[in-house]
């Protein structure tokens, strides 16, 4: 095996792990508008990623250096390419970060508000368009002999794409779904679990429509598998979820996104993006990729970082595993009050603290 | 001709405005976690109330800002190949390796681990917890290594060779890259300007208080760590700059005569303090020069000779064919002059706090302030600074907060810049480096649309910063001094406390 088939697999397992992880995140983002009654329950959703969001978020980034370096023309072709659909996600995940740190810092219902929606709508956005861009990836674009994208941004949108981020949206939202009911406690966890099955099936729907349609299109025996592996998946999740079994739910809702992931990569190789001009100027994992001896350097790399991430990023979830209900949020900060700290009235006033 | 708006210049003024505005973030990150760490620590060694609501004030400061940080270096991540796709493929197999590195191993700490630290407090033991915060700062740590390794190969480009058939720089020796003197001089820089940074942000504020008289244990402690890091990290600061000036006499002497205005090389130059007039129609109007500092800061010689901007031009000419190499000279000197001048005050600021707040050292017993008193400016053993001037120093101490960050941003302006109109020096010239593929249209899109975002962000971001700031260092409770001595909460035995809410949550 060449080192780059390698780090063709690599690449596939970082956005394999970034799309389960995020996936859920983004789904939970969603789901604090049409599961959440009030404020309560928002902060629950909110706080069941609220020590894991930004650690899932490097996986993407991590899949972006990646890609730098080992397929140097695939980022600079699908960056440059891509270009507007992913200035929308990179304005997504800055407002996402944001809202999530920022949204409790003050006790004030317009601003928290306002930072709710963004969270709704900043998960929203990048959770189809994800799909988007990889269903266009996958079904070829207009790549010129130099590599370059010569397509428009409308050219982006076409009725297979948008597919593609419907399953994808539907998808993260039934793991986050079902990621509610393993991680809260209370009438939240009973309601996302009947969501959870509403929202497999819409997600059954697109998914086998849509992956029916990518292995017909760009498919070969290879990708036929991970998509019954997918299809099997998703079922088992609705039926342990129906089941009450939130963790097998879980489990089997995250190798659903797997398996899609690796279909993907599967009808891909050995492209990374096929031109949809000429089959000759496609860019391959070949014709794309780094020297030997970076792609060397890089898999001892990930080789010894790799396994310690998993480590302690698993540990973090372990420290974090405990159910959260409504009685776990705390009232807003003391200092988060409006009124609170001595901006409020004269600082003459305020006795002198002594040491203690 | 050079169009206003031809994507070239958008996509700069772009990099420009999302790296410079990136950068306020990192110092004090680096620096904040390190000296929140150092503030827990000391709680977990002495169990003193005021270190623990030193930890929680200035980690809450910290959180506020390292959340700009984290997003705002998303867009770092992809700018290159959505501007500078050229530049991608040119250099993906050196520059992306680094870039990856600094994922792999220091994101994922970085990112990790202030999750666990933020939603740990009554999750783990106090140890572990501690232990957090200190991983939180060797990833901001390795991440600027791996960052600034990368930014080195673009002034300093080694370890590499140009492969014809495939028209790209190749990766021959990643060691080299990693290892360089460029790379070195310029973490050590980076990273003493970053601990200033933070230290003049601690002082500021802690002054603000001291000023009032209020939280005085907290600010007092405060206060005097961030002084004594001032003045080291400051001291460092100068030492490495002086080396990084050297280094790049030597590798890009373009850019230290255009820092210099020095038109036509001398013997025995003289370091200009500052010019009047036009800096592009040479020396001449220069107000104050000191002889011979400029050989001397360059060649460790105050003979020596120092190559000119007309010199260097034709030096390169013969090297790289026909053109022009000069960098923008104003931006470049006065870049220079505004990184230092800044720099300078801050130190001086920081060295003038350390010997006036000083406690036993050269002070009358009668002058002597306690653990919660505010500390009596003392300017020699019987002499205080008197009400009025202690009140100007704890105003100016405050201001110096934002000195280092303009030192910081101009010190990069100033290193970016001068190196045009390369963007890999000797390598590869910037106008070659712009995607070919991206419109002017979107790339104005992404300009404007950025530009806004992050001025929004910076009215929101300043704004919650000045609350957490002026509020104070929180008020404990029995919580907050007994955490847990299990992992995942509880302190071993029935655990009660299931419904507990925590001890923190978004």
């Amino acid at each position: 095996m060449h080192l780059h088939d390698v780090w063709f697999v690599l690449i596939a397992v970082l956005w394999t792990g970034y799309f389960f992880l995020e996936g859920f995140d983004f789904g939970i983002g969603i789901l604090t508008r049409p599961l959440a009654r009030d404020r309560a329950e928002r902060r629950v959703l909110i706080n069941t990623i609220g020590p894991v969001w930004d650690g899932n978020e490097v996986w993407l980034l991590t899949a972006g250096g990646a890609t730098f370096a080992a397929f140097p023309d695939w980022y600079a072709t699908l960056f440059s390419g891509f270009y507007l659909p992913l200035l929308v996600i990179l304005v997504c995940l800055i407002v996402r970060g944001v809202a999530f740190e920022y949204r409790a810092k003050r006790d004030d219902e317009r601003w928290q508000r306002n930072w709710e929606h963004a969270i709704f709508w900043t998960s929203l956005l990048p959770a189809f368009l994800w799909g988007v861009a990889f269903a266009n990836i996958v079904h070829g674009v207009k790549i010129d002999a130099h590599k370059e994208y010569v397509g428009g941004f409308w050219d982006l949108l076409n009725g297979y794409a948008l597919l593609g981020g419907a399953v994808t949206l539907a998808l993260f939202t039934f793991h986050g779904a079902v990621f509610a009911s393993l991680k809260t406690v209370g009438p939240i966890r009973e309601r996302a679990r009947a969501f959870a099955t509403r929202l497999g099936v819409v997600a059954a729907v697109l998914a086998v429509a849509f992956l029916a349609w990518t292995q017909g299109d760009s498919g070969n025996a290879r990708s036929l598998v991970a998509l019954l592996v997918a299809a099997v998946a998703l079922a088992l999740a609705i039926g342990a979820n129906i089941a009450g079994r939130e963790g097998w739910s879980f489990a089997f809702s995250g190798v659903t996104i797997a398996a899609t992931v690796a279909m993907f990569f599967l009808s891909l190789f050995p492209d990374v993006m096929p031109s949809s001009l000429d089959s000759a100027w496609s860019l391959t994992v070949g014709n794309a990729s780094a020297t030997p001896y970076t792609l060397r350097i890089m898999t001892w790399c990930a080789a010894i970082a790799t396994p310690l991430v998993l480590l302690y990023q698993g540990w973090t979830y372990w420290v974090f595993r405990k159910r959260i209900g409504t009685q776990h949020i705390a009232a807003a900060d003391p200092a988060a009050g409006p009124s609170a700290g001595p901006s409020a009235g004269p600082s003459a006033g305020r006795p002198v603290e002594g040491a203690h | 001709m050079q169009l206003a708006l031809e994507p070239l210049n958008v996509a700069r003024w772009q990099f420009g405005v999302t790296t410079v505005y990136h950068f306020l973030f990192v110092p004090l990150t680096i620096s904040l976690s390190a000296l929140t760490a150092g503030m827990q620590t000391a709680w977990v060694r002495t169990s003193k109330d005021k270190y623990l609501r030193a930890t929680k004030f200035w980690g809450k400061l910290f959180l506020i800002n390292i959340a700009m940080g984290v997003v705002t270096g998303i867009v770092q991540e992809f700018q290159f190949g959505m501007n500078w796709s050229d530049y991608s493929r040119f250099v993906g197999d050196v520059f992306g390796a680094p870039l990856a590195f600094e994922a792999l191993i220091a994101f994922f700490f970085e990112s990790t681990f202030v999750g666990l630290w933020i939603f740990g407090w009554d999750k783990l033991p106090k140890k572990i917890h501690l232990a957090c915060i200190w991983m939180v700062s060797i990833g901001t740590i390795l991440s600027a290594y791996f960052i600034l390794a990368a930014n080195s190969w673009m002034q300093h480009p080694v370890g590499y060779h140009y492969n014809p058939k495939t028209k790209r720089a190749e990766l021959t020796d990643f060691l080299a890259v990693l290892t360089q003197n460029t790379a070195l001089a310029q973490f050590f820089h980076t990273m003493s300007a970053a601990f200033l940074t933070g230290a003049a942000f601690m002082i500021g504020i802690a002054a603000y208080h001291l000023a009032r008289k209020q939280h005085i244990a907290v600010m007092r402690s405060s206060l005097r760590l961030a002084l004594v890091v001032a003045v080291v990290a400051g001291a460092l600061t100068a030492i490495s700059g002086d080396t990084l000036g050297k280094v790049m006499f030597k590798q890009q002497p373009m850019k230290m005569a255009a820092a210099e205005a020095l038109w036509d090389g001398q013997h025995s130059a003289p370091f200009s303090i500052f010019a009047v007039g036009d800096v592009n129609k040479g020396h001449n109007e220069v107000a104050i020069d000191v002889p011979n500092l400029l050989s001397f800061l360059a060649t460790d010689n105050f003979t020596a000779y120092v190559g000119g901007i007309n010199d260097v031009n034709k030096a390169e000419q013969q090297k790289f064919g026909p053109g022009d190499y000069r960098p923008n000279i104003p931006v470049a000197y006065w870049g220079f002059r505004w990184m230092i001048g800044f720099g300078v005050v801050s130190i001086g600021v920081g060295a003038a706090g350390l010997w006036l707040t000083r406690r036993r050292l050269w002070v009358a017993p009668e002058h002597r302030t306690g653990e919660d008193e505010v500390p009596r400016l003392m300017l020699t053993r019987g002499i205080g600074l008197g009400e009025g001037l202690s009140r100007w120093y704890w105003r100016l101490a405050l201001l110096t907060m934002v000195f280092p960050l303009l030192a910081n941003s101009w010190g990069w302006i100033f290193t970016e810049t001068g190196r045009q109109p390369w963007v890999v020096y000797g390598v590869l010239r910037t106008k070659d480096a712009v995607s070919p593929g991206v419109s002017t249209g979107e790339v104005l899109t992404s300009l404007i649309v950025f530009t806004s975002l992050y001025a929004v962000l910076a009215v929101v971001e300043i704004r919650l910063m000045l609350k957490y700031a002026k509020a104070g260092p929180p008020e404990l409770t029995d919580a907050d001094r007994q955490p847990p001595t299990r992992i995942g909460g509880g302190s071993g035995g029935a655990d009660t406390a299931d419904d507990r809410p925590m001890a923190f949550s978004y």
